[in-house]
């Protein structure tokens, strides 16, 4: 029941297109700063380079990845056409243009900023225009769930929300508020500047307002991942969903703690007091809830699968499992990638262990191992699943997947574990140049070469993901027949109105985050003499 | 739709929610403006401020207080006053330049009579405005001291300054003859990141160019040498957030030597 085929592969080739280029940036700057390259003796080629590709990969890719996938589910799993097709067009187009409107000024050095921002830093207004533009499309999208969601409930009265649907309009709406920080930032303080109106800006306001958008963005990347293990993984292996309900239970918990939690990343920044660094603090602990309780049930999903394969035993039935079936190879290394990212995680929301790691390369590899390695491989996998279902196309190219599933884990593990050691030998990170020659930087030598090296094994990864989609759209037509997400061993036919509707969870969500957030936000709005003046990036020569 | 009530005591789900939800950020926010505030080892100095518990409640949210004035360590010498802002200088236009000219004859006899010195006083031709401006502003209000450059200062006024700046900023720039076959020393264009030194270029041109920092190409190599063996002195402390005083002390006599000497070019 897809109709809207066209639509949803036109996000997913604006996805993979910037990240393709997204990730050449990277194995440059991976290349030009490590000792096997003499320094190009100018710093701004790399903050030029490291914007575009913070830009493409942590925007760009994410977002339209969770468009697409969310327009496929909604067909898919309401098994109906999506309604406002037209709006979605809209929304897509205004992606297209932001993504244009922003790279131009970053190609041409006026705006190597990075994605984050960091003011005072102002670059070209374009830029943030650009970057507003996309984040406006994404909310149209967030309405078109929205509005699919609803109509489907009423002609549907009392009965269960599809999981998978569920999980996606819970993501949207988890983007909707998420990101109000960022715009907040981008539209009141820093535009206002990059446009020349003020002169000052208050940088540590615009750092509270971005960590209201920075922590919880992650877990707007996390849903289509979270989403393909409890709604593709079990049915792709042969298995069943382990409970529809603990899937739910996951969704809402993401939705209530992933949004007041993150001054975690202002941990060191004066303008927030203790007090609130340690309530987000331990809100950043309560996310661990919802991911250990998908660990589990996707363990135990699996299971489910290797047992119905003829597994025996404590252990023996991960014997039984498919191990060559790429989702097989997806789940297993995204699990791998998210167990270890989570664990340096741990160390990250820990206000002292914070303070050892902090900026520092650790941080740089934390965030490439969690967002690089444990979700985009099962955004490639969420593409493998559903190229056939978009193009009418077999993937027949079974050993060249699984070839890219297995260059894309060890090159990440190779890429960040050095980054990570490096970090704690005080490597500090967004430096465009190191100097080896010195003593104490000499032993880190072998290390960032070794990350260099992990780049390029995840650059020829890539090469081979867009070759296996390319080729998916050459292969002999099939009829793949109906999309099917997982099935529960329980499969609910009606479920508390807690679990099949947002309002509690959203109001806990909106309410959490006015008394996390609302405190140091009104103070350093009403203290005077916050502000300073802004630094206007490749302003003059 | 559905019709189950939620938003009521009698539903489970909701009370549940609402009071763990209430109950951890009662108890986090209890542990984190009270009870760990009340374990650090400067208690006393909390309390001194505002008065025990709302004291450590206050500091836990991040509200400041001034700590008693007593403790504030003034430095011995005047630092400068000037805020540099990109509408500082607007509004300059050619009478601006006109009236600059002017008043630049009593300069001309150290700084040349187009801006271009040879008595190893600094170019000022094609300098930015903001430099001259907050230079003469440092000069008047004591912040850098200069026995010449004082009282020609003094009689000055705000206006007189910002026409010198667009007359000085008016005037084209002296060529500047670098050789172009071997490449800028590793301090202007690397820095040394182990010692905290950014590249001379990130600011003074070769890379790009900060709002402040003087334009340095062309200028004497003995000025330059100059003034940054007196910001390792600390006897020049105009600079704003000391970037050239930490800078300067951590440099080698080797590197300020090559810096000087790149940015003479044909001059050294």
């Amino acid at each position: 029941m897809l109709t809207s085929k066209r639509l949803i592969l036109a996000h997913f080739w604006l996805a993979f297109a910037a990240f393709a280029g997204a990730l050449l940036l990277g194995e440059w700057q991976m290349f030009i700063r490590s000792p096997l390259h003499a320094w190009i003796s100018n710093p701004e080629w790399y903050y030029r380079s490291v914007t575009g590709h913070g830009t493409a990969m942590a925007y760009v890719l994410p977002t339209l990845v969770a468009m697409g996938f969310g327009y496929f589910i909604t067909e898919a799993a309401l098994k109906r056409p999506l309604i406002g097709r037209a709006w979605a067009w809209v929304g897509f187009g205004l992606a297209v243009v932001g993504t244009i409107t922003a790279v131009i000024p970053v190609a041409l050095g006026a705006a190597s900023v990075l994605y984050t921002f960091y003011p005072p830093l102002v670059g070209n207004p374009f830029y943030y225009i650009g970057v507003v533009l996309v984040v406006v499309g994404s909310w149209i999208w967030v309405a078109l769930m929205s509005v699919n969601l609803y109509r489907w409930k009423k002609d549907n009265p009392g009965a269960a929300v599809p999981l998978a649907m569920f999980a996606n309009v819970a993501g949207s709406y988890l983007w909707a508020w998420t990101s109000v920080g960022a715009a907040i930032e981008l539209l009141f303080q820093i535009l206002p500047v990059a446009l020349g109106l003020r002169t000052t800006i208050d940088a540590g306001l615009a750092r509270v307002f971005f960590s209201w958008t920075l922590h919880a963005i992650v877990y707007f990347w996390l849903m289509p991942t979270y989403i393909a293990y409890y709604t593709i993984v079990p049915r792709a292996i042969g298995g069943r969903l382990y409970s529809d309900s603990m899937g739910r239970l996951s969704f809402i918990l993401f939705l209530v703690v992933a949004m007041p939690i993150g001054v975690h990343h202002l941990f060191m920044d004066p303008q927030v007091g203790g007090g609130f660094k340690f309530l987000h603090s331990v809100f950043t602990a309560l996310v661990a809830l919802p991911t250990l309780l998908t660990v589990f049930t996707i363990c135990a999903s699996v299971e489910i699968a290797a047992r119905l394969r003829g597994g025996r035993g404590a252990l023996g039935w991960i014997r039984a499992l498919p191990w060559r079936n790429p989702m097989m190879l997806a789940i297993a290394f995204s699990f791998v990638m998210l167990g270890f990212g989570g664990a340096g995680g741990l160390i990250n929301m820990s206000y002292q262990l914070d303070a050892v790691i902090h900026n520092t390369q650790w941080i740089t590899g934390h965030f490439h191992l969690i967002f690089g390695g444990a979700i985009v491989i099962m955004y490639f996998a969420i593409a493998y699943d559903v190229w056939p279902h978009l193009t009418g196309r077999a993937l027949e190219c079974h050993g060249l997947i699984r070839a890219q599933l297995w260059t894309w884990f060890i090159g990440m593990m190779v890429l960040t574990f050095p980054w990570h050691w490096v970090g704690i030998l005080g490597m500090p990170r967004r430096m465009a140049y190191y100097d080896y020659t010195d003593p104490a930087l000499a032993p880190q030598a072998n290390w960032v070469i070794m990350s260099v090296i992990g780049g390029a094994i995840l650059v020829l990864s890539g090469i081979l993901f867009l070759a296996v989609l390319i080729r998916g759209h050459r292969a002999p037509q099939i009829d793949p027949g109906p999309y099917r997400f997982s099935v529960a061993v329980h499969q609910p036919r009606r479920v508390p109105v807690a679990l099949n509707s947002y309002g509690l969870w959203l109001s806990l969500m909106v309410g959490l985050t006015l008394v996390n957030y609302g405190f140091p936000i009104l103070h350093l709005l009403t203290t005077p003499g916050t502000d300073v003046p802004a630094i206007t990036v490749g302003a003059q020569k | 739709m559905s019709i189950e009530p939620l938003f009521t005591f009698r539903n489970r789900w909701f009370t549940t929610s609402v009071a763990v939800t209430a109950g951890l950020f009662l108890v986090a926010a209890l542990a984190g403006f009270l009870w760990l505030p009340s374990l650090q080892s400067n208690r006393g100095q909390a309390a001194e401020g505002a008065g025990g518990i709302w004291g450590e409640i206050c500091s836990a949210a991040g509200v400041f207080r001034p700590g008693p004035a007593k403790s504030v360590t003034k430095p011995d010498f005047r630092g400068t006053q000037v805020a540099l802002t990109p509408t500082l200088l607007k509004g300059a236009d050619a009478a601006s330049v006109g009236r600059g000219a002017t008043l630049a004859l009593q300069c001309s006899m150290c700084h040349g009579a187009r801006g271009l010195s040879e008595a190893d006083s600094p170019n000022l031709a094609g300098q930015h405005p903001l430099v001259i401006y907050k230079q003469l502003q440092d000069f008047k209000s004591g912040a850098r001291s200069s026995a010449v450059m004082e009282p020609l200062v003094a009689k000055l006024t705000d206006q007189d300054m910002r026409d010198l700046a667009a007359f000085y900023a008016y005037l084209p720039r002296a060529p500047w003859n670098i050789p172009t076959d071997a490449p800028p020393p590793r301090i202007v264009i690397s820095g040394a990141p182990v010692r905290g030194i950014a590249p001379c270029g990130a600011c003074h041109g070769t890379l790009s160019m900060k709002p402040g920092a003087a334009w340095l190409d062309g200028q004497s190599p003995v000025y330059i040498r100059a003034q940054l063996v007196a910001f390792a002195a600390g006897t020049r402390h105009n600079d704003i957030g000391q970037q050239m005083r930490n800078i300067a002390r951590v440099m080698t006599a080797a590197e300020i030597d090559e810096a000087a000497r790149y940015y003479a070019g044909a001059q050294q």
